[in-house]
């Protein structure tokens, strides 16, 4: 064994990268709960790959087959339900993980000085990940899966001028049809998993160049022994692989739960229309889409007037689109000397608290039919949702910080 | 101010409602039980028979079926496969969609996942739902579908509802005169079927448990290992928080 390593090694440098990423990778030792969703949202990733592989075994990415096909996967291919389930409750398992990852990220300011790129990455998979919910759930031809499409897909109908070519480029047809489906199903399958997996390869990259964060913010880096490893630091094998493991029989007994009892989870992560197949004459009474995306419909809804001559929908979209893409310049938006939400000001708790019920309650409206809910709500809390990042470099600055300590607290 | 409580109770239990405007109408509960075989054998014979002239469970096959809620292949052969159908095919029926559509003004619905998208109560309902309306085509109209394009196929067996029946509410007392109110079901009969009401109530429950079988065959695979999965789960825990304790018991 150890001579064929030794031979590998001669030609490839494996041993080198184990180091580097596993057993001389110095982490904080002050990790607490919220480090458990980086490893976890890989876990997810993998499963989705897998099971993904599989379902294409069987599935028809025809509109004449593909409903047919997933009911064959969950009736007669052995084990077909298992696979889809998985797949389908990993989907809401993948940004159930992600959004508390990015929570965390926004908790301890990992975003900030020297990971920006680590947090860009990172949007960027977030991104790309929504855009791969989107192309899989055409997937299973359902009435959702179809009228979901059209909605998503029409929005691009908005821009001026070029919208309504543009719409029909994207869908390669005058309405959703099986063109549709076919190309969705490539992106879906090929495409946005190639660009996935490189985009988490840099994002991993990235963060081992930079070393992580952790909850206190210190940079563990500046605190190094006689032979140049940091004192806060332990290496992340075996003591974060071991920590993880524990992390993920957890999780799995979670996600099994619902995958086997629960995986409709009550209209949630599969939703009821889409038991009935697509059907282009026949628009469903209530259009929503899966949990993940209502808080970015409820702000799409939240803009009902014109201005400058152009429809409310297309500032709806430009709203949508400007609220996923403040993210990316957040590092530059914090101005605060301390990292951590531990040694920041009240002012920075309290933004901080406000954005998150925001985006839930956002959540909640973005899933209920709009004439049930007042109508001042959806507005309301997507200016706090704006309002967190473009005060931020006003609050973080003008609050009183604590000190922050030399060395991490464990 | 009853929106804003709602939206509010929503965001603090998203996973216990489900957020589709559902409709107004009241719906009658029903207990599903997809282990129940007798119950489900006699809802598929009932089905077969009543149903399968129009409505197909075509993602579904016989073999499955016959073996999951314990009908010999022979004689679910003899008994429940009408034409030429062999036990391995999908239960499709020979009604073309488009003659289908001309006679009832819609093609009668594949109804393998119904129970899926209606769910169980609304089924267990609207077969319960029919009464008398000579403006419809078929003389019949349904309380929780209103205006449906179905006739009432088991008029013989429930008889018709001369008005609305009840549906949704639960029988009480009136303190007063002593007289039972709210009772749910039909309250009288332009004519009589040969079931009592509680007879076409429990055949219409056997159906919806057949149906609520077809819908998620693999409920019951799932339910069967989800214990065993959970459990090696659970086992495997312990070496996991062993061996972290272990390493990490001297980082100080």
């Amino acid at each position: 064994m150890q001579k064929l390593i030794q031979w590998v090694d001669d030609r490839l440098p494996v041993v080198d990268a184990f180091e580097k990423h596993m057993s001389k990778y110095y982490a904080p030792k002050n990790f607490n709960v919220w480090y458990f969703f980086g490893s976890l949202s890989l876990v997810v990733l993998v499963n989705q790959l897998l099971t993904g592989i599989w379902l294409t075994m069987s599935y028809n990415p025809t509109a004449e087959g593909a409903f047919a096909s997933v009911e064959y996967i969950m009736r007669d291919v052995e084990f077909g339900w298992l696979i889809r389930l998985m797949h389908s409750t990993g989907a809401s398992a993948f940004f159930v993980v992600v959004y508390l990852h990015m929570f965390r990220g926004l908790m301890y300011g990992s975003y900030k000085k020297p990971r920006e790129l680590v947090w860009i990455f990172g949007m960027t998979i977030y991104l790309c990940l929504m855009a791969e919910a989107f192309l899989g759930y055409l997937l299973p031809w359902g009435q959702m899966s179809y009228w979901g499409a059209q909605v998503i897909v029409s929005l691009f109908g908005a821009i001026p001028y070029v919208g309504e070519d543009l719409a029909q480029w994207i869908r390669g047809d005058y309405l959703i049809s099986g063109i549709t489906l076919n190309r969705f199903f490539a992106l879906h399958v090929i495409a946005l998993p190639i660009v996935l997996l490189g985009l988490v390869v840099l994002h991993i990259l990235a963060l081992h160049e930079v070393g992580s964060n952790n909850p206190d913010g210190v940079e563990i880096k500046k605190n190094k022994d006689e032979n140049g490893i940091p004192k806060d630091g332990i290496p992340f094998h075996p003591y974060y692989t071991v920590h993880d493991i524990v992390a993920l029989v957890v999780f799995l007994f979670v996600f099994c739960v619902v995958v086997f009892y629960f995986p409709e989870m009550n209209g949630y992560f599969l939703e009821k229309p889409n038991f009935e197949p697509a059907n282009p004459l026949k628009t469903p009474e209530h259009i929503a889409p899966v949990w993940y995306f209502t808080p970015f419909y409820a702000m799409l809804r939240a803009i009902t007037y014109p201005l400058f001559g152009v429809d409310a929908k297309f500032w709806g979209v430009v709203v949508m689109g400007a609220a996923i893409a403040i993210l990316f310049v957040l590092p530059w938006l914090d101005r605060s000397p301390v990292k951590s939400i531990r040694y920041k000001g009240v002012m920075s708790k309290v933004a901080l608290l406000i954005f998150a019920v925001s985006f839930v309650i956002l959540g909640v409206c973005g899933a209920l039919p709009a004439n049930e809910q007042p109508s001042w709500m959806a507005p309301l809390f997507t200016g706090l949702y704006f309002a967190y990042f473009l005060l931020m470099p006003w609050y973080t600055r003008a609050e009183k910080t604590k000190p922050v300590p030399e060395r991490v607290t464990h | 101010m009853k929106s804003i409580l709602k939206v509010l109770l929503l965001s603090c239990v998203t996973s216990l409602a489900y957020a589709s405007g559902g409709g107004d109408v009241h719906l009658d509960h029903v207990d599903v039980d997809i282990r129940d075989k007798p119950s489900m054998q006699r809802g598929a014979a009932m089905f077969t028979n009543y149903c399968m002239g129009c409505h197909s469970l075509k993602y579904s096959r016989y073999e499955r079926v016959a073996d999951d809620i314990g009908i010999p292949h022979n004689l679910y052969e003899e008994n429940l496969i009408f034409g030429d159908a062999k036990i391995g095919q999908l239960m499709d029926i020979a009604m073309a969609p488009s003659m289908a559509k001309g006679w009832f003004g819609a093609a009668p619905p594949d109804l393998t996942l119904i129970s899926r998208l209606r769910g169980p109560n609304w089924l267990y309902s609207y077969l319960r739902g029919f009464y008398k309306d000579e403006s419809r085509p078929w003389g019949v109209n349904n309380v929780v579908f209103k205006d449906v394009g179905m006739p009432h196929v088991l008029v013989g067996l429930q008889g018709l509802c001369a008005e609305k029946p009840e549906l949704g509410s639960k029988a009480g007392i009136d303190p007063l005169s002593g007289v039972v109110v709210g009772a749910p079901g039909c309250k009288s009969f332009a004519t009589t079927g040969s079931m009592e009401p509680q007879e076409y109530d429990a055949a219409i429950r056997d159906m919806v448990n057949f149906l609520a079988y077809v819908g998620e065959p693999s409920r019951l695979e799932s339910e069967d290992i989800a214990p065993f999965v959970l459990l090696f789960l659970v086992i495997l825990f312990v070496p996991a928080y062993l061996l972290n304790r272990e390493y990490w018991k001297d980082v100080h």
